[in-house]
């Protein structure tokens, strides 16, 4: 994202229930953009398995790193970043979750979840830590409260 | 997240309420079967009709019960799928996995 795009950012603890925190701050953001609930929702599970993968994997559960968030508008598109402070890793290197022998495995599913959820989902790791990009296309109209608010996250 | 246990002609049915997300109610989830597994139950039927969301980690909780319970020769069964945790275990598959019941009744019957 550019430094001039106008954008939200969020640095939270790597505490499960800030996932909970940046959702409902994501939720505010897009009934604001008055984004249709649908998108809403599905950018919003791919939020949750992002952070989860930040906290869990990138963090080791460290509660002393922070998780930065920072979500715009660009051109139609909602356009979440997820940075941890890890070590990074390779995507490509992930098993596959739906592969017969994987199916049991306890872990392994919240890329293949985060890809359904959104339109495109890339990954940037260097020495800082990882940065997950989530990128959905919404009809976003305009400006204003939705009618009817109900939690959906 | 709320999780009550009842009973039904041997079954013994877990009705997790709210999320199944990570850190939250997948232990209590694990908790709740790890209670009923103690307590002798074989026949373990989830009822998800107020499950309100599910995370990767919550799947990861229903597959480790799914696998405890089959390896000590019983059977764990998923009652009234909501439409977005349906979802959940088409994309990751899993409906090939679990046995999915739209009627108690029914469910309870499939154990014999």
């Amino acid at each position: 994202m550019s430094e001039s795009t106008p954008r939200v950012s969020l640095s939270v603890e790597s505490h499960y229930e800030s996932i909970e925190l940046v959702l409902v701050v994501l939720e505010d953001v897009m009934e604001r953009l008055r984004v249709p609930e649908e998108d809403a929702s599905a950018l919003g599970a791919g939020v949750r398995e992002a952070m989860a993968n930040a906290i869990l994997h990138g963090h080791r559960e460290d509660a002393a790193k922070h998780v930065q968030v920072e979500f715009a508008l660009l051109d139609g598109e909602i356009v979440v970043e997820i940075r941890d402070q890890g070590e990074g890793f390779d995507p490509e290197q992930i098993s596959d979750p739906i592969a017969p022998e994987n199916l049991l495995q306890l872990r392994g599913r919240g890329i293949l979840l985060m890809k359904h959820f959104v339109d495109r989902v890339e990954f940037g790791s260097d020495a800082s830590g990882t940065v997950v990009t989530l990128r959905k296309a919404v009809g976003v109209l305009t400006v204003g409260k939705r009618r009817n608010r109900r939690r959906r996250l | 997240m709320k999780i009550a246990m009842r009973h039904r002609e041997g079954v013994t049915i877990i009705e997790p309420k709210g999320k199944i997300t990570i850190g939250a109610g997948d232990i209590a989830l694990r908790d709740t079967v790890q209670e009923a597994l103690e307590a002798g139950a074989d026949k373990i039927l989830i009822n998800m009709a107020e499950t309100t969301t599910i995370d990767s980690s919550g799947i990861g909780e229903l597959v480790a019960a799914y696998t405890t319970v089959t390896n000590r020769g019983g059977g764990l069964k998923l009652l009234h799928l909501p439409p977005k945790v349906h979802d959940i275990l088409q994309i990751t598959q899993l409906v090939q996995v679990f046995d999915v019941y739209e009627d108690e009744e029914e469910a309870v019957e499939s154990f014999g």
